[in-house]
């Protein structure tokens, strides 16, 4: 191991001891706030693996997070699945949605990729208001606390429910981490700062932006599905613009291309929102705010300000 | 009514919506052509419209007519005017990198309209209209051999919605005299070509940008205006027109100004007759799939050509 990786893998391993810790410490409040902030963050780095490291800029990514959302929500409420299966089947509907939408949309590039994608998560959200039947539209539905139980153990509970979400923020941490790592990561690196230079050296960048698009969207739907199981509610707003802009706020504000960004972005906003949705009812006005700030002052975001003066070796 | 009447009375509304539409989205077309960028914003423009008509119409007081007026003169200047300044401060600080403006236009989005969710409310607000006489409509029917004009019950339109479709066939036609015709539209052109080769030309790109946001904003807040009789104000009510300046922009070939209104008339026209005979919802599906597939598949457009 060289210095810079040891340095990387003490602070991860850190910061996920940090999180395992404050599960015992927190108040009621926070403890559920942060269990939220976990599952929400897991998302943030599916979404920060396309945008932070490959480049490019996906406006709809909602739509993967609500495959896994619905997959498993409908899985268990039309056809009675457990929750195993249901998981398993949010995370499948996320892969295939994602390989289909990436085929499409990695056709165009720049502003064309993101009105691509911005239409195709709009036609999915439309989809789901259209078959109001079963997904019960705007109002969603909820899944009752008895089926919410995965190898025997309650998932509602509110420690259980912490340490469920804390294990999928650690599954999507590491992959994220394994993947930055590896040969795979870095290719994808080199697409992000030249992509026909990469082209040039060798590599089938077509099949790495697919590769990056379809991983981005499992990590998006099993944070979707995990969602569902964990809270409990599934409703088409999880599907609309709103939530294809947040991970994206998430991400620039924590530091696109780092793999603690997105954690540290998503607990900023959410409280940032808490705060703010208390004063008034204009709380998005916040998350417009942030945006423009952030374009204009640090493109960066926090951890790419970090890295840029202090830790260099950050992944 | 028959199918012809009621097919009929479906074109007019749909060419209501195909005027409005047409408008708006010369707006986000002149902008993209002549700047590159996407202003996701322009939704929220036509919502200021629509809310500052109303605000300028209930200062105005008195008759309905002077109030119509002062706000048609009056609010798409002072929404020109924010965008010119939202340009300056904003866009020109991030050089107009493409991907980052519409970044930072969707930050723009929400500070406007959760500003006007603080200060103007929640509620929908109707604006009167200056005049509203119906106008019944003739259909023909065939009787012994020989055609007879008409007037079937319930196939009419109102004055204000003809004056509007005419309104903005006027203001159309007065955007196409600006672009041709005079200094400034040939300075736009020129940015539009090459940025760089007009800078050095010595055409000021910086005012020229500055100008053409603040004309783009300019007329989807009059097109606001002129709508704002028919549909109330409110301050949702931007996501619409903007998803469909987008179809209409996209479909007429990114940028194109005579694609954008061939477009507009198009979607306005489809738009109309589809929801008037299946769900809107489907519509939208269709409409949102369709401008996925026309930029994956021809990127410049139904009619656009290769090299632009």
């Amino acid at each position: 191991m060289t210095t810079d990786l040891k340095k990387s893998v003490i602070l991860h391993a850190g910061v996920v001891l940090a999180l395992f810790v404050l599960q015992f410490v927190l108040p009621a409040y926070h403890h559920g706030n942060m269990a939220r902030i976990m599952v929400l963050a897991s998302y943030a780095i599916g979404y920060n693996l396309l945008f932070g490291y490959t480049g490019l800029l996906s406006l709809g990514h909602a739509l993967f997070f609500a495959a896994g959302l619905y997959g498993a929500g409908l899985a268990m409420s039309q056809f009675g699945l457990s929750a195993g299966p249901a998981l398993v089947i949010g995370v499948v509907a996320g892969v295939v949605i994602g390989a289909v939408v990436g085929g499409l949309a990695l056709r165009t590039e720049g502003v064309a990729f993101m009105i691509v994608t911005l239409m195709f998560a709009q036609a999915g959200y439309l989809t789901i208001l259209y078959f109001g039947a079963y997904t019960r539209g705007d109002e969603g539905f909820v899944i009752a606390q008895t089926e919410r139980v995965l190898f025997g153990v309650d998932l509602s509970a509110p420690l259980v429910r912490y340490f469920a979400a804390f294990s999928l923020f650690c599954a999507a941490i590491l992959t994220c981490f394994l993947a930055v790592k590896s040969r795979f990561g870095r290719v994808l690196v080199a697409i992000r700062e030249n992509e026909e230079r990469a082209a040039m050296l060798g590599y089938d960048v077509a099949k790495y932006k697919l590769g990056a698009v379809v991983l981005s969207a499992g990590l998006s739907a099993l944070a979707g599905a995990g969602y569902a199981l964990l809270f409990g509610y599934v409703g088409a707003s999880f599907a609309s613009v709103q939530y294809s802009i947040f991970p994206l706020l998430w991400v620039l504000l924590g530091g696109a291309g780092t793999v603690l960004g997105p954690l540290v972005g998503t607990v900023f906003m959410f409280y940032l929102i808490d705060l703010s949705s208390g004063l008034t009812t204009a709380y998005m006005l916040i998350a417009g705010l942030v945006l423009v700030v952030l374009t204009v002052f640090a493109p960066q975001g926090v951890m790419g300000e970090v890295r840029r003066r202090m830790w260099r070796w950050l992944p | 009514m028959d199918f012809g009447p009621y097919l009929m009375l479906a074109i007019m509304e749909g060419a209501l919506t195909a005027a409005v539409l047409a408008l708006t989205a010369s707006g986000l077309a002149l902008v993209f052509g002549v700047m590159r960028v996407v202003n996701v914003a322009h939704g929220e423009f036509f919502m200021l419209g629509a809310v500052l008509a109303w605000w300028v119409s209930q200062l105005a007081g008195g008759s309905p007519v002077w109030g119509f007026l002062l706000a048609l003169c009056v609010v798409p200047l002072l929404v020109g005017v924010l965008a010119a300044a939202v340009d300056m401060t904003i866009l020109k600080r991030i050089n107009y990198d493409p991907e980052r403006t519409i970044v930072a236009t969707i930050g723009i989005l929400y500070i406007l309209q959760q500003v006007t969710l603080m200060t103007y409310g929640p509620e929908a607000r109707p604006v009167a209209p200056p005049f509203n006489t119906r106008v019944a409509l003739p259909w023909f029917e065939m009787s012994n051999g020989a055609l007879q004009l008409y007037w079937p019950w319930g196939l009419s339109i109102t004055s204000y919605k003809l004056f509007v479709i005419g309104a903005a066939c006027v203001v159309l036609l007065g955007l196409w005299a600006l672009m041709t015709q005079t200094k400034l539209g040939l300075l736009m052109r020129a940015t539009e070509q090459d940025r760089e080769m007009a800078h050095a030309f010595g055409i000021p790109v910086q005012r020229v940008y500055a100008i053409a946001f603040g004309l783009g904003a300019g007329m989807a807040a009059l097109a606001a205006v002129l709508i704002v009789p028919i549909q109330q104000a409110h301050y949702l009510m931007g996501g619409d027109p903007l998803l469909l300046s987008f179809i209409v922009v996209i479909i007429g070939g990114l940028g194109s100004l005579p694609g954008a209104i061939l477009a507009a008339l198009l979607i306005g026209l489809s738009d109309g007759i589809i929801s008037v005979f299946f769900s809107p919802t489907l519509a939208k599906i269709f409409a949102t799939l369709l401008v996925a597939f026309v930029l994956v598949f021809r990127p410049n457009g139904l009619w656009g050509t290769r090299n632009s």
